[in-house]
């Protein structure tokens, strides 16, 4: 039998039958640098069930293809043993969302746009140049050659959006774009077919690129905005260890989770399905669900919510509901209400619109009604009513709010602040009021060691080593805490952790432990105790500590002429002493529905609102404010709700957004004045029929480039 | 004129290359990434710190 074994083949040298590949995506939100690039990808492939590895630096994400027994936490421990947090991202198709795709198509049409006006110019050129008789006529059939497949490609965005809006009754900026082109191009083709001196193909073709432009910049920025949001969605947890009715746990998703299932959650992890608890006892984090700073003791029998935080031991979870029913209701409710009253806004482009269509297809009528009466017969007519079309048509204004937006949005990205669209920037400028909520926007949110420097520096590289072995979020918090100053660890060995004790080790013929403070601290404080042979010798207290740059921000936004005020859903005790130390007046253990009303007040006495907040209980509050925003610490339905987030501990993004949102605005109306003082020397000219092509292309590409070059000094803002 | 009939050919064939190479890339997913590009210059490969005692 033995030698039978022996004879067969080894199954695992053989490479004709490579295991199947798992694709899987992990936002790694730390990758800063080409080393995070090359530590990642070089680092991962040593563990044998990933096979390969791929980076993409710009949306922070790594794309991993695994076996298909390599369990999640199993991964997620691949990243946290090279320094990064990783968070799995949702796969699937569900991924590929419909606005993507629509950016994508923008492309394609400015590509083809492009590389039509580009050919086109060349022979129009030739034209200007004095071409004459049959080569002016093959080069205007030429035009047409490459003008009409164009312009029935890459018109289509604006024709749909035209004729939607005509459909529906009313005007946009896509109807005169529309008839400009149509009109252009049909009158060309009977110029070229009468052997006429002037097609305006080339201004049809270039309108359009440059509108083209405009329109994908701004769907970039949606995306790009959209990309990072996605990235940070995850304190739902998405998944859980379940256990089969063998006794074997698996990892289930957090989208297969039913009710009737048994999880183990660890300490440390967030839980993916509300549930009740069938095992085990321990500390639950809330913050995120109601604004309270203090962990909450839960035991046997106790309901425990998704998005929670479990702090202490493992517990165990029968889910009662999982998915979509997870959300509390109410505060869904209350969301789908506040948000309302933010789709009402009409971004300043279109209210522009509103005045400019009207007003531009006048003067077409009018220069086509005034040359009648004037007596030059229809063709000139017309000739001079589609120059002032194509003049009045506003590329410069389809590219004046986008682009500098967009400058905007990048050079906030640079500093942490995502935006998620254009509109947002607008209402940003606009605010005059702030209101913060407490837990984890004015605080961090999560613990930090609080009296560090009463404990004797000899015992800190202690702490590191032991804090170091364990995920606990307090030995997480050490870690962090004393990695950032600079402490090399003690040479500790025989490391163990027992779950809800802690870690102990041998060091130097001692025994080392650190964990839960032996003299049962009663209060609702965190702590945890270093002791050397059992003799306690340093207790480590964690609080929720300010941002660090919370009252210099809270200063920068008060010169900005923005009252802060604090709205918190914690008590009284725990909010005094941090509007004591900012000098802010607060509201405390409010809950979603008095925050709304909070905002509906100071919404009713004049104000724009920006709320800030993260949790679940800020939800409705952030749907509700005028802007809203919400740090990458936030909760999914924080996150989802709010306008902008910012990335990192400190609070400063929030004073530059604001003032990056207001020069946008203040670009923003300057290159509409530009634009509408190039019409005020443009429209008379094409009044007076003195608008070649050639006077076309060049005023065209000329107020273009000068909207695109002063948005591009909005780069300079935060520097 | 002969030269013209030669030559536009010519200019839209080339023209049309590079649109083509432009969506090909796009679809290759070059267009992905573009700050890491940039970056991935100072990744050294594996190899070659192997080699090195």
């Amino acid at each position: 039998m033995n030698a039978l074994a022996s004879l067969a083949p080894r199954p695992a040298p053989r490479p004709a039958t490579p295991p199947a590949l798992i694709e899987r995506d992990f936002a790694v939100p730390d990758i800063r640098c080409a080393g995070c690039i090359s530590k990642l990808e070089q680092g991962l492939v040593r563990d044998s069930r990933i096979h390969s590895a791929r980076v993409n630096f710009t949306e922070k994400r790594v794309h991993v293809s695994c076996t298909a027994d390599a369990q999640m936490p199993d991964l997620l421990g691949a990243f946290t043993s090279l320094g990064f947090e990783a968070h799995p991202i949702g796969d699937g198709p569900k991924d590929i969302d419909p606005d993507a795709a629509n950016s994508r198509e923008l492309l394609r049409a400015v590509a083809v746009s492009g590389f039509a006006m580009m050919n086109i110019m060349l022979l129009s050129v030739s034209v200007w140049s004095g071409a004459a008789g049959v080569t002016r006529d093959l080069f205007h059939w030429l035009s047409a050659l490459i003008a009409l497949p164009t312009i029935a490609y890459a018109g289509r965005p604006f024709f749909r959006s035209a004729w939607r809006a005509l459909a529906h009754g009313h005007t946009n900026m896509d109807v005169p774009i529309s008839i400009g082109v149509t009109l252009a191009t049909a009158l060309s083709l009977y110029e070229t077919a009468t052997h006429g001196p002037h097609a305006y193909f080339d201004s049809a073709v270039m309108l359009l690129f440059f509108l083209l432009c405009g329109r994908w910049l701004d769907s970039v920025m949606r995306d790009r905005a959209r990309g990072g949001v996605t990235a940070l969605l995850r304190n739902m947890g998405t998944g859980a260890m379940v256990f089969d009715s063998d006794g074997s746990t698996r990892w289930v998703d957090a989208t297969e989770l039913n009710p009737g299932m048994i999880m183990l959650v660890a300490a440390g992890e967030r839980l993916a399905a509300d549930g009740v608890i069938v095992a085990g006892a321990s500390r639950i984090d809330l913050s995120l669900l109601t604004g309270e700073s203090a962990p909450q003791e839960a035991g046997m029998d106790d309901v425990v919510h998704a998005g929670t935080l479990n702090l202490e031991t493992p517990i165990r979870v029968r889910v009662t509901a999982a998915g979509t029913d997870t959300a509390i209701a109410d505060i869904a409710r209350l969301m789908g209400e506040a948000s309302q009253g933010k789709s009402r806004y009409v971004r300043i482009a279109d209210r522009a619109a509103r005045l400019y269509a009207p007003a531009v297809h006048t003067l077409a009528l009018m220069a086509f009604g005034g040359w009648m009466l004037a007596g030059a017969g229809w063709h000139d007519a017309l000739l001079i009513s589609v120059a002032v079309l194509i003049i009045t048509c506003p590329c410069a204004l389809g590219l004046a709010v986008p682009a500098a937006q967009i400058v905007a949005a990048g050079a906030l990205m640079k500093v942490g602040v995502l935006i998620k669209d254009g509109s947002a920037l607008e209402r940003l400028a606009e605010v005059d009021r702030a209101l913060i909520d407490k837990t984890g926007t004015l605080t961090l949110g999560r613990p930090v060691a609080s009296n560090l420097h009463e404990i004797a520096p000899e015992h800190h590289a202690l702490l590191l080593a032991l804090a170091r072995a364990s995920r606990h979020p307090l030995s997480a918090a050490l870690t962090r805490d004393l990695g950032a100053q600079g402490i090399a660890a003690a040479d500790v060995t025989n490391v163990q952790e027992t779950p809800g004790f802690g870690v102990e080790a041998q060091w130097q013929g001692h025994v080392v432990s650190l964990g839960r403070p032996q003299q049962g601290d009663a209060g609702t404080e965190l702590a945890t105790e270093l002791a050397i042979d059992m003799q306690p010798v340093a207790l480590v207290r964690f609080a929720d500590a300010l941002r660090p740059d919370a009252i210099e921000a809270i200063a920068a936004l008060k010169a900005q002429g923005i009252d802060a005020m604090i709205l918190s859903g914690d008590r009284a005790a725990a909010v005094a002493p941090v509007a004591r130390t900012l000098g802010l007046t607060a509201i405390t253990g409010m809950s979603p529905q008095d925050k709304l009303a909070a905002i509906a007040r100071h919404t009713g006495a004049g104000h724009k609102v920006l709320m800030i907040g993260d949790g679940l209980n800020d939800g409705p509050a952030l749907a509700a404010g005028h802007a809203s925003m919400a740090p990458g610490s936030a909760s999914d339905v924080g996150k989802n709700a709010s306008d902008c987030i910012f990335l990192g501990d400190r609070l400063m993004p929030v004073a530059d957004t604001i003032r990056m949102a207001r020069r946008t605005q203040a670009i923003v109306r300057q290159n509409f004045m530009l634009a509408i003082g190039y019409n005020v020397i443009a429209v008379p000219l094409a009044f007076a029929g003195l608008v070649t092509p050639l006077v076309a292309a060049l005023a065209m590409s000329g107020s273009s480039l000068i909207v695109v070059s002063n948005a591009l000094r909005l780069k300079t803002t935060l520097k | 004129m002969n030269g013209l009939l030669v030559l536009i050919p010519i200019a839209l064939f080339l023209g049309l290359l590079g649109l083509a190479a432009f969506f090909w890339s796009l679809k290759r997913g070059q267009f992905d990434d573009m700050d890491g590009a940039a970056l991935r210059i100072f990744v050294e490969d594996e190899e070659d710190k192997a080699v090195q005692p």
